[in-house]
């Protein structure tokens, strides 16, 4: 295995020479080991409370029952400072046991005003508009999703939804692209024989292709969780929620599969968020435990050559609503992170957390557009040329935010 | 109720616009009093499998049987204006009357959690309070399952099979999740009071009825939506997901309008009046466990969708509700829906134009929109492919194949699959409500999942006829798919490959999974 920087290096200089296409295939360097984990928040998390803008006085105005204290405020007890990333930007207390050691090692980036021109401020609208990667206004086309755009123009992919349903980010790939939900998987109850009695009903069918794929995954998965048990002892308590599903995906990205998604639902808080603890508390807690995990399960030489992207489809509203929660607002904040990721650091553009400076007098603004964002990682770490990266993201001009 | 019954009796004599199955020789033509309608001579014939796929849970003999004998146009009429009681199977009624949901009402099964909870709080005993809080869960959790039983239960017998069809579809239209706070034990009430009795009535009373919910106030959060405490989120999804559909164009200051339209609409379970000033006093309602609280209501005057609303109290949310009802966004949302579900992914764009217009001329007469999509010339072709099965018709049109008229007496296997499936009963956690796309539900993940359950429900009666309780035996039965309605009309359909593989089947219970397994039994 290969150090992450020589990837790079081979990637830029790979770049530099113009990208090798075949049969208008962009190919991704060679013997790359990229993997790539879009994770989904659905329902808007409260960056706001998670990133926190512990320089600006107008958060802590904003949110006189929500805000995280400042990091050495010495609040009352029973409540948690924020921890100190810099001078303007803390993170959320409940994050320190599973990202800050992430943030220490440099192995996280924060993007804060992140998100789309959607303006609906509905999560339907604005979760399908981030999937399919569209211009917004235009006519949809529903049976096209970015990442199955993006696993068109790479070779040697290995996309995986873990979800109950496929999700609209994948729809329309070339081979039909595989889901699984990761909570409910036993021991495959067909024989070989039944399987191909299976697939020999569908030989003239649409779903053909589908039906196959479906049952290489079940195997895969199955197999790949037959060796939880054993490897179970290394935790003192088995994991459960999503660090189960993520050290399972982890297992999964470890072996073939390179290309995933997977979405954490219960971040619409309209209602007693809570601030330092509480229900939001609770779910970042959860999320970063198993992003942790992730990591730590697939193993540091993978994790070098891995990227997780945390995205959600707006912010909420900068400024608390009259039920201790909060309502939809619009720019969020990304994570990214991984063993190659230049981490340690708030990336992209930013202004400082004021009224005057608030989107609509109400929320945060959009300076970094998620597919500019996501188009300066992937030339970055598929080194995709323009003409690729354009058949992902139409008419958009990537930011290369030197993720890694 | 009873101005039901009498529009019954003037749709059923304006239907002049008979569509007969072919075999049925039963044309109506009695006189119309309606607008005209295409000709039935045009109007290309639906194939009687197609409509039970459509219209209800999966074809059944019994289905089929009346479906030939009445015609579509009587067919349709009984399905469209069923009588109000459900003339369900003894068998199925007796266990839907021992449920708890069945014998008392909501606001006692409301009261009856709050007292349990009440109680949990003043326990200290760490053991103790485990246990205690387990029982707690565990009774949400059996108002919740006993509520899923009884609709299973009207979903497989109910002869009024469009209603079901519908009631499915409008509490997914207007979604709550039971795991949110108490709301597992007011599903059931939801279903019953909210959404079934206007499944096929006006659409205003159907927006009404899921307004003056706790459920829905719960759910969305509008019990804590008050004047200097504005919560947007349920009048948000009244416009984007209930009413007019994202994107009709209302605005950001339409969506806070009507949240303080909506301040002070909220549950209130004491048996005590709120204590209130004087002269808001007379501004008070109260039904049941519905409450609109004036001093909770901001009573400044409203701009909303371009209509003045004066600030009064209670008012203001029917006012809003009315002009909500009225939109033609809100005919075209509704009726794509509609035709989404029960026809295609992509319903012609005149059939929908169609039902709009019915919605529109009708003020959102539910039971003349879908009268209009069957009877509409688009409709035999849009049907003829068949829309590939959610696992809930997917399951349920196999046990009604499987059974026919045998009641089921556990309906525990039923929610199981459905749950595996990702399709379980008032579990779908957002408001938007399960997806009704093909797409959604045909990913390779998903059939491998599918055809293990083909095989669960193939290989025996898997639990569908052991009763529930201590002591209870199994009382099994096979699974008949090789039944009168398999011979007489699936079985010619069958495509060529299917018929080639179900004859290497070597146990009838693998003929059974293979046939349930099979793109025919998908669609």
């Amino acid at each position: 295995m290969q150090s992450a920087f020589s990837r790079r290096t081979l990637l830029k200089a790979l770049a530099a020479l113009g990208p090798a296409t075949v049969a208008g295939r962009v190919w991704a360097a060679p013997q790359t080991e990229a993997r790539l984990l879009v994770v989904f928040l659905r329902g808007a998390y409260d960056a706001a409370n998670v990133v926190i803008p512990i320089g600006s006085d107008f958060y802590y105005q904003s949110r006189p029952t929500l805000a995280v204290p400042r990091p050495g405020s010495n609040p009352a007890k029973g409540i948690a400072e924020a921890i100190a990333l810099d001078g303007d930007w803390g993170m959320h207390p409940a994050l320190s046991a599973s990202m800050l050691p992430l943030w220490q090692k440099k192995q996280i980036a924060f993007v804060p005003f992140a998100g789309t021109d959607d303006l609906t401020r509905s999560h339907f609208e604005t979760q399908d508009t981030i999937e399919l990667g569209q211009p917004v206004g235009g006519t949809r086309n529903y049976q096209s999703g970015f990442m199955a755009r993006l696993a068109g123009v790479l070779t040697e992919t290995r996309p995986i939804a873990f979800t109950d349903q496929l999700p609209l980010v994948f729809h329309g790939g070339e081979t039909p692209i595989p889901n699984v939900g990761l909570n409910a998987v036993g021991k495959p109850a067909l024989d070989g024989r039944q399987v191909a009695l299976i697939s020999k009903l569908y030989q003239d069918d649409p779903l053909s292709a589908s039906v196959a794929e479906g049952f290489h995954v079940r195997d895969d998965v199955y197999q790949s969780i037959s060796r939880e048990s054993a490897a179970a002892n290394r935790n003192a308590v088995s994991p459960k929620g999503f660090e189960l599903s993520a050290r399972r995906i982890a297992r999964l990205m470890r072996g073939g599969y390179n290309l995933g998604f997977v979405d954490v639902g219960g971040w619409d808080t309209h209602v007693n968020q809570g601030g330092s603890f509480g229900y939001l508390a609770d779910r970042l807690t959860e999320l970063g435990r198993g992003l942790a995990g992730f990591a730590d399960e697939i193993g540091p030489e993978v994790w070098r050559d891995t990227v997780v992207v945390v995205i959600s489809e707006f912010g909420r509203t900068f400024r608390e609503n009259g039920d201790k929660g909060t309502d939809h607002g619009h720019g969020s904040v990304y994570w990214v992170l991984g063993g190659g990721v230049r981490g340690g650091r708030i990336v992209g553009e930013q202004v400082k957390v004021a009224q005057a400076t608030l989107f609509q007098n109400r929320d945060y603004p959009v300076l970094t557009d998620y597919r500019a964002l996501f188009g300066g990682l992937l030339s970055r770490m598929y080194g995709l040329d323009q003409a690729a990266l354009q058949k992902v993201f139409a008419g958009i001009q990537p930011k290369d935010m030197t993720l890694v | 109720m009873k101005a039901y019954a009498h529009a019954a009796a003037i749709l059923a004599l304006a239907s002049a616009f008979a569509v007969a199955i072919p075999s049925s020789g039963a044309r109506a033509a009695q006189p119309g009093a309606q607008p005209a309608q295409p000709a039935a001579s045009t109007v290309a014939t639906p194939d009687p499998i197609r409509v039970l796929d459509c219209l209800t849970f999966g074809p059944t003999e019994t289905d089929l049987e009346k479906l030939r004998r009445e015609g579509l146009t009587r067919w349709l009429d009984g399905q469209l204006h069923p009588p109000r009681t459900d003339a369900l199977p003894p068998a199925a009624q007796a266990q839907i009357d021992s449920l708890a949901v069945a014998q008392k009402p909501m606001a006692a099964l409301v009261a009856d959690i709050a007292e349990k909870g009440k109680a949990l709080r003043d326990i200290t005993d760490p053991d103790l309070k485990r246990a205690a809080q387990q029982a707690f869960q565990q009774s949400l959790n059996d108002f919740a399952r006993q509520a899923a039983t009884r609709d299973i239960l009207r979903d497989l017998y109910a002869p009024t099979q469009l209603r079901e069809r519908m009631t499915w579809f409008w509490f997914n239209h207007f979604n709550v999740h039971q795991y949110k706070a108490d709301i597992r034990a007011m599903v059931g009430d939801y279903v019953d009071s909210a959404i079934r009795p206007h499944a096929l009535g006006r659409f205003r009373d159907l927006l009404g009825a899921t307004l003056h919910h706790p459920a829905m106030l719960r759910y969305l959060d509008n019990a804590q939506n008050a004047v200097g405490h504005l919560n947007e989120n349920y009048a948000r999804e009244i416009m984007e997901l209930h009413t007019m559909g994202v994107g009709s164009g209302y605005t950001q200051a339409d969506v806070e309008e009507l949240a303080r339209i909506l301040t002070g609409v909220g549950i209130d379970a004491s048996p005590q009046n709120p204590h209130l000033k004087p002269e808001l006093a007379g501004q008070l309602v109260r039904q049941g466990l519905f409450e609109f609280n004036p001093a909770r209501h901001d009573y400044g005057d409203k701009v909303f969708l371009g209509h003045h609303i004066a600030g009064r109290g209670y008012a203001e949310v029917e006012e809003a509700l009315d002009i909500l009802a009225k939109q033609p966004a809100t005919a075209r949302h509704i009726s794509r829906q509609i035709a989404v579900y029960l026809v295609s992914d992509n319903p012609p764009q005149a059939l929908i134009d169609r039902m709009g217009e019915t919605f529109l001329r009708t003020n959102g007469d539910i039971a003349s929109v879908l009268r209009t999509m069957v009877t509409a010339p688009e409709f035999a072709a849009a049907a003829a492919h068949g829309k590939f099965k959610d696992p809930v018709r997917y399951v349920l049109s196999a046990v009604r194949l499987a059974y026919g008229d045998k009641v089921i007496l556990n309906t525990a296997p039923i929610q199981g699959w459905l749950n595996r499936m990702a399709e379980g009963l008032y579990n779908h956690e957002t408001p938007d409500g399960y997806p009704l796309a093909e797409s959604s539900w045909n990913g390779p993940g998903q059939l491998a999942v599918r055809f293990e359950i083909a095989r669960q429900i193939g290989s025996g009666s898997a639990g569908l006829f052991r009763p529930e309780g201590p002591g209870q035996t199994d009382r099994p039965a096979f699974p008949q798919f090789q039944n009168a309605l398999y011979f007489s009309a699936l079985k010619h359909e069958l495509k060529p490959a299917t018929v080639a593989v179900l004859d290497q089947a070597i146990s009838p219970q693998e003929w059974n999974a293979l046939f349930l397994s099979s793109p025919d039994f998908m669609r």
